[in-house]
């Protein structure tokens, strides 16, 4: 028996239909043209690769890319975590418009997002004036792309912790409670533990998705070479040159990290029902 | 959001131990300042910017005719990319979630793989297939099709984005779903087209559209993408994020943000639309 | 005939579910397929519909050979264990699928369909419910909601898997009484798989007890109560104290005592054995009545209902003994936690061979 190939007992109709169409769209709109990357690699051969992945120009913008996007990720972990716990945990008025605004970041195109804090930073900006003052630059700098990042990969935290916390027991807690502990320890021993997988799971998706980002970025960046430069405007500026090598070879590194990481979050997500399952 | 709860009986809402009312103030302080600072203000600016110069600029703004044609490409490629997505969804998760096959879980993760590339890669990679410089592309352009720069570049690059969407809602719903109801109409007499359309699709609606909403979402506001393939040709191959974008490099913020309101709007709605049909699976789960 | 299956064969990766099986079941015959979970009962049970194909073997259905027809041409009606309802669709509409799914020249008109689906609801007394969804009803009244959408097809044979199971108790035992009923009134040939013995030997004309893929014995409730084939079927068929011991020289060893041999073990040569005595065939007394009668302490009491379970250590036994006395008989004989007591085994049944429980 081959790869996809049906298992005696399947009794329901349009296999052979369905699996034939999955494999023909699968392939014609991501396998073949993911392929193309390679395709386009090869031919460099080693050593040209390396000397395209490793300019000094590249490097930065990976150093850049990963930092900010690290970062961002560290941040909406803190910043997820403490929203999910407000949101499950606590009753206030207005939190339903609250919850359903998390999903902003998913909704609005990134380009929007990107305009709005170029804007907000901009030294006439609304925030940009007054941090001026106190010679604090957001825009064309990585704390702007920092910035920018932290709203792309926020409900990506939040919406992994959320079911997680809503199904912890209370009565863990309470016994918890009962068997002298206090609240911190509660929290830091039983609650902790239990949420961290899920935590895990939601940074590493903001920190993946943090690495790709374009549209949010360019705008707050300012795109100065060496400083400011992320790892898909190199991408796009080897493209603007027709440097279709240069441009794969750059697009390869990437892929394979992202790729890496999700089957990190694989590991995470077997390792987590292993755990609690 | 989607599990079958096993008892009969109907959920018992639980009171929570809750934190001292000095923690809960500072928590929710805390991240009612991040909401500030990322949602609220960004969202206040874009109306502000967008309406500095008046209505009856903002109303030129959106109505001009590049804008227009902008919003005509991004409605074309909507229309295009979600059925086209929608339908490979069912098909996929029907294939997965209803039979037994090797090498399945490798298919799922396979269906995620344009999640984990970068917008930039995903137009990038359409360029390299069927672009004027390949082979192929080359080809195609004797013959007098062009894609890159032109409309099918950007349909494609949105397919490619938007691909994981419906076929992601769908296969967890399906896979607690169960075959029984189609095993059931199995020995009732149906055929496959019967089973399909009365039982298993009017079962899958809900999450079908769910995964449409969030589908033509981001079809709507795709950039990175659609940036690489699109060659910025206004009033040709400019959809409405791009037109923003070219816009805002003009230094022609009120028009820019004008124009960027339309796609607040829709976020919004989006976003509203999600809320409700969430609710909408609690109370079917409640039920089932 | 009603249902022949001749030496049935199902292999999954790793293991073989079902291992040669052949059974008859009689035109208008209730039988119970009994075994423990993952013995393949199911299987067999979804082979028959055709909702599983068999490696091997011929699935007869009133003397038609079924075994490659696709399940929509076996006419069988099948009831899920979790009853399979169309959640979409009311109880009308789940009712009226197997008709209105007919080709059209085979399909009843829609007055016909209307009839023929208030008289199926009316005989599960579900009339009430036409226009209800499934998620409104209990799971008994669902359960008979799909007993009447399988039986809407006229089916040649009823499958029904664990059909009660998903119940809780007290509408499990209503629900199976008011089965067999309709079944004395409709006579469909039908069969139906359980893991509860209880079940098997209330409801069943006839049990098949399937253990690991094989039948261990087949025949009526008493014939399977009273006469087990071997040690599976006699310990699957209820509580029962089991003693490994040796036989030699026509006797078996129980502990430190001894008891005849079955007349069909006098003369085995010596080898180990096992000695079942059900917790009700044990008698209990204040006064010694016989020479082997064991001599015991209550270690624990419990309630059950009617009867009252009795935890006894007996001098020579390595193991505690349950037995069960009507409570009558625990409040006569004055007994109480550590009371000493007279214990007989008034039924004995001995098997040889390497079953382990």
């Amino acid at each position: 028996m081959g790869l996809f190939s049906i298992k005696r007992g399947n009794i329901l109709p349009g296999f052979g239909l369905s699996m034939g169409y999955t494999i023909f769209y699968l392939s014609a709109i991501v396998i073949v043209p993911l392929s193309m990357i390679f395709f386009n690699t090869v031919p460099m051969g080693w050593d040209p690769f390396v000397h395209a992945v490793t300019a000094p120009r590249v490097l930065a913008s990976y150093r850049l890319s990963f930092s900010t996007a690290f970062l961002a990720a560290l941040f909406d972990a803190v910043a997820g975590l403490l929203t999910a716990w407000v949101l499950v945990r606590y009753r206030f008025p207005g939190k339903q418009f609250l919850d359903a605004l998390v999903d902003l970041p998913f909704a609005l195109p990134t380009a929007v997002a990107g305009i709005c804090f170029a804007t907000l930073y901009s030294p006439v900006g609304w925030l940009g004036e007054t941090l001026t003052k106190w010679n604090i630059t957001i825009i064309n700098s990585a704390t702007g792309i920092v910035i920018a990042l932290v709203f792309i990969g926020f409900p990506f935290v939040v919406r992994t912790i959320q079911p997680v916390l809503e199904e912890v027991e209370q009565e863990i807690e309470e016994a918890a409670h009962c068997l002298g502990a206090t609240r911190w320890q509660t929290f830091r021993k039983i609650l902790f533990p239990h949420l961290f997988p899920a935590l895990l799971t939601g940074s590493t998706l903001a920190f993946a998705r943090g690495i790709g980002e374009y549209g949010s970025v360019i705008f707050i960046a300012g795109n100065l070479p060496m400083k400011t430069e992320i790892a898909p405007l190199m991408i796009m500026s080897k493209l603007d040159q027709f440097d279709y090598a240069g441009a794969s070879a750059v697009a390869l590194v990437l892929l394979l990290i992202s790729f890496s990481m999700l089957l990190v979050l694989n590991a995470i997500q077997e390792w987590q029902q292993k755990e609690y399952r | 959001m989607l599990k079958e709860p096993t008892s009969e009986t109907a959920p018992i809402v639980k009171k929570r131990v809750s934190d001292p009312l000095p923690i809960r103030v500072v928590l929710i302080g805390v991240m009612l300042l991040f909401f500030i600072g990322f949602i609220f203000l960004p969202l206040g600016l874009v109306f502000a910017q967008a309406f500095q110069k008046g209505w009856a600029f903002y109303l030129e703004s959106i109505t001009e005719s590049y804008a227009l044609e902008a919003v005509k490409l991004t409605l074309t490629t909507v229309a295009i990319v979600v059925p086209l997505n929608a339908f490979f969804g069912v098909t996929a998760a029907w294939a997965i979630t209803k039979f037994n096959f090797a090498g399945k879980a490798a298919l799922k993760t396979l269906l995620d793989l344009p999640f984990a590339v970068s917008p930039v890669i995903a137009g990038l990679i359409f360029v390299l297939l069927v672009g004027s410089r390949t082979p192929f592309g080359s080809w195609l352009g004797e013959h007098g099709i062009k894609i890159i720069f032109s409309t099918p570049g950007i349909v494609i690059a949105t397919l490619f984005v938007t691909f994981p969407f419906v076929v992601r809602e769908l296969i967890p719903l399906m896979e607690a779903q169960g075959r029984d109801e189609e095993e059931a109409a199995l020995t009732l007499g149906a055929r496959g087209w019967q089973i399909f359309g009365k039982i298993t699709l009017p079962n899958i609606s809900l999450g079908l559209l769910y995964g449409m909403i969030l589908c033509g979402a981001r079809s709507i506001g795709e950039f990175g993408a659609v940036s690489v393939v699109s060659g910025h040709i206004r009033g040709q191959t400019n959809t409405v994020p791009l037109h923003v974008e070219i816009l805002y490099s003009e230094y022609n913020f009120a028009a820019s943000f004008a124009v960027a309101s339309i796609l607040v709007f829709l976020a919004l709605l989006t976003v509203t639309l999600k809320v409700a049909m969430e609710k909408q699976f609690q109370k079917n789960s409640f039920h089932h | 005939m009603g249902i022949e299956l001749q030496n049935i064969t199902k292999k999954f990766t790793g293991y073989t579910a079902l291992d040669n099986i052949s059974l008859n079941v009689a035109s208008g015959e209730l039988v119970a397929l009994l075994g423990p979970s993952g013995c393949g009962k199911t299987t067999l049970l979804r082979i028959i519909a055709g909702l599983e194909l068999p490696d091997a073997g011929k699935i007869i259905l009133e003397n038609k050979d079924t075994t490659n027809l696709p399940p929509r041409e076996k006419n069988v009606g099948f009831v899920f264990q979790h009853y399979a309802l169309f959640r979409r669709l009311t109880v009308f509409e789940n009712v009226a699928f197997g008709l209105k799914v007919l080709p059209r020249k085979e399909r009843p008109s829609r007055t016909e369909i209307r009839d023929r689906v208030e008289h199926l609801l009316k005989m599960v007394q579900m009339e009430w419910a036409l226009k209800r969804y499934p998620s409104q009803l209990s799971g008994g009244q669902r359960q008979r909601v799909a007993l009447a959408r399988a039986l809407a097809v006229n089916p040649k044979v009823l499958l029904l898997d664990e059909p009660f199971s998903a119940l809780d108790a007290k509408v499990r035992q209503e629900l199976r009484r008011w089965l067999r009923k309709l079944h004395d009134e409709i006579h469909v040939t039908s069969i139906f798989v359980t893991h509860d013995q209880e079940e098997a030997l209330e409801l069943a004309d006839r049990i098949v007890v399937i253990n690991k893929g094989k039948i261990e014995q087949l025949g009526t409730p008493q014939e399977v109560y009273d006469h087990p084939a071997n040690a599976f079927v006699y310990n699957f068929l209820g509580n029962v104290n089991v003693f490994h011991g040796r036989i030699k020289n026509g006797k078996v060893t129980l502990g430190s005592h001894h008891v005849d041999a079955p007349d069909e073990l006098k003369h085995a040569e010596e080898k180990p054995s096992q000695a079942f005595v059900r917790p009700h065939e044990i008698g209990i007394s204040r006064i010694r009545s016989s020479e082997t009668d064991l001599t015991g302490t209550i270690r624990e009491v419990r309630l059950m209902g009617g009867q009252i379970g009795l935890n006894l250590a007996c001098e020579g036994f390595d193991h505690s003994i349950d037995a069960e006395i009507p409570r009558e008989l625990y409040i006569n004989l004055e007994l109480a936690k550590g009371s000493t007591v007279f214990v007989s085994l008034n039924r004995v049944r001995v098997f040889t061979g390497d079953y382990v429980i």
